[in-house]
């Protein structure tokens, strides 16, 4: 018990952020159109391959010799670059349909 | 104190996200947003390369490697895939997502010093990364795998309901033993895993048809959950906020998704369309009337107002663009022709009007559910093509139906209503239509595309 109260005390900041962002992630979208909601969820699925920052992290706070980490490290970072890239790519290849055709 | 400047850059990076997400959900803005977010990621990227380090000996070569191998495959598959696969990629790109949450966890506790307490926030937040990581990576696969096809939706396990109950509790039980042993036990961690990769196969797999789309949104969140975890872990604050503004974000439009289908949350994640499928209607022998290609053309020029329902049977046939055709050809003629846009249409809300989008159908064109039914009794001739599930008068009539409740296009009260269908198959809920035995219904059966081309041959002539 007394753990986890020095654990809460020791990221006080980030119970914080982290309550924040919950509420600033309901309002941000809390109204969207039915036809946005595909992409919406494609282009928030990039968003959350922001864990390859760990896996960046990861690697560079492991020794060079210690390639199990090395590894697991590697695929983590090329596991979630597929998905930064590939959503990223996909979601601009889906809003690209929407925009307005000029009548030739 | 150098630090603080990466720390700043990292706030900017935030500031991207939030403003790239806000400007997502209009569609307006959808598409610069999705730049915005993207630049923010590229330089929380860049940040972390460069953050300045204790110690560690960096492995650059390392994390570049990873870096081009996943850009690599990543956009090589964005570019590849067909705008009618859309939902089974986004669902694979979660999974990996959750696979690297999943990874980094385990690699914390692989790196775990010896001999140190083990009940402290810091493991717990770790465990619990790994639970959410692992249920989101096999989820998805799975979820994939049922939208690929490869999978069928009949798959259940059997008594789904008790081995999702039993393993849950099993992993909370054996999460709390780990947290109050005196030592980390890997090999425990290890099963732990196991059983949470496995937990995410049997929490999909009851689920499926019009389901899919609320789980690959809730799996998304979760894998969000799963960034902000391992944020929390390395206390890096873009990732706890990147993660969670996903989690938040995919957990509302997880709900406005079922309200679109007027089902609760837990109806869907509990008993899903597919465990009941097939109750209702079976055993019909009413008998169906069939339309030819020439007589539904003429009915089609003559007519002063034509509307389409489309489903996921147009765009595996690939038939938006042949329908567009017909509407020029139609729109030529005189005929008003619009197109009813049910909120479930295709495989995802919002799908249809992608696929309508390439086939350059004009965006005014395209009815709301709402605004569709107001046009129904007005309109001369409806087609149906694909589509079952959403014209299906069951959902109003049939309370022991299992889409009982979701709003439906009221197709029924047009003056004529023609089905395109390949055969009297079910849809997608697996539940038969009594639209298609109604009075006013014709079918014309055959793949989509080639009736399509048919009737804009007839039309040609007529």
């Amino acid at each position: 018990m007394e753990e986890l109260i020095s654990f809460i005390s020791d990221n006080l900041l980030m119970i914080y952020i982290l309550v924040f962002a919950i509420f600033l992630g309901m309002e941000v979208i809390s109204k969207v159109p039915t036809v946005l909601h595909t992409p919406l969820m494609s282009g928030a699925n990039a968003i959350s391959g922001v864990v390859v920052i760990g896996a960046v992290l990861l690697i560079r706070q492991a020794s060079a010799d210690d390639y199990l980490v090395l590894t697991l490290g590697f695929l983590g970072i090329a596991l979630a670059m597929i998905n930064v890239v590939g959503g990223y790519a996909v979601t601009d290849r889906m809003l690209d349909m929407f925009k307005k055709k000029k009548k030739s | 104190m150098e630090t603080a400047f990466y720390d700043f850059l990292y706030l900017v990076s935030i500031v991207l996200f939030i403003v790239g997400l806000k400007r997502l959900s209009s569609p307006d803005t959808a598409r610069n947003g999705n730049l915005i977010a993207a630049t923010g990621m590229g330089l929380a990227i860049i940040i972390s390369l460069i953050y300045p380090m204790n110690s560690g000996s960096n492995n650059y070569g390392w994390v570049a490697g990873g870096m081009v191998v996943g850009s690599a495959i990543g956009y090589t598959a964005a570019r590849r895939v067909k705008m009618t696969a859309m939902p089974e990629m986004v669902s694979l790109f979660n999974g990996l997502g959750g696979a690297c949450a999943m990874m980094i966890s385990l690699v914390e506790f692989y790196n775990y010093p010896a001999n140190m307490s083990l009940l402290n926030g810091a493991i717990f937040t770790t465990l619990f990364a790994l639970f959410i990581g692992s249920i989101s990576f096999t989820g998805s696969l799975v979820a994939y795998g049922k939208l690929e096809g490869f999978l069928r939706d009949s798959l259940v396990l059997p008594a789904p309901k008790i081995v999702n109950v039993v393993l849950l509790l099993a992993i909370l039980i054996l999460g709390g033993y780990i947290l109050s042993l005196p030592d980390l036990d890997f090999t425990l961690v290890l099963v732990f895993l196991m059983l949470s990769l496995f937990y995410g196969i049997t929490f999909v797999t009851p689920i499926g048809g019009g389901d899919m789309p609320v789980v690959i949104s809730l799996l998304n969140s979760f894998t969000g959950i799963g960034a902000a975890l391992a944020g929390l872990i390395y206390g890096n604050q873009v990732m706890l906020v990147g993660g969670i503004l996903v989690g938040a974000s995919g957990t509302i439009l997880t709900i406005l998704m079922c309200q679109a289908m007027n089902r609760s949350l837990f109806n869907v994640i509990v008993g899903g369309f597919s465990s009941q499928g097939g109750a209702g209607g079976d055993g019909r022998e009413e008998i169906v009337r069939e339309a030819t290609p020439s007589d539904l053309a003429i009915e089609l020029k003559y007519a002063n107002k034509v509307m389409v329902v489309p489903g996921y049977g147009l765009a595996v046939a690939q038939a938006q663009h042949v329908v567009h055709e017909l509407e020029s050809m139609l729109e030529e003629e005189g005929v008003n022709f619009m197109y009813a846009i049910h909120p479930v249409a295709g495989r995802m809300p919002g799908h249809m009007n992608v696929l309508l989008a390439e086939a350059d159908v004009d965006y005014p064109k395209l009815l709301e559910l709402e605004n569709a039914n107001k046009e129904m009794p007005s309109t001369d001739v409806v087609l149906v093509i694909g589509a079952n599930d959403v014209v299906n008068p069951a959902a109003k009539e049939d309370t022991s139906s299992p889409i009982y409740g979701m709003p439906i296009l009221d197709v029924e009260l047009a003056k004529n209503v023609v089905v395109l269908k390949r055969s009297m198959s079910t849809g997608y809920a697996g539940i038969q239509n009594p639209l298609f035995f109604g009075e006013k219904t014709r079918m014309l059966f055959g793949d989509a595309k080639a009736s399509l081309n048919k009737l804009k041959e007839e039309v040609d002539q007529a």
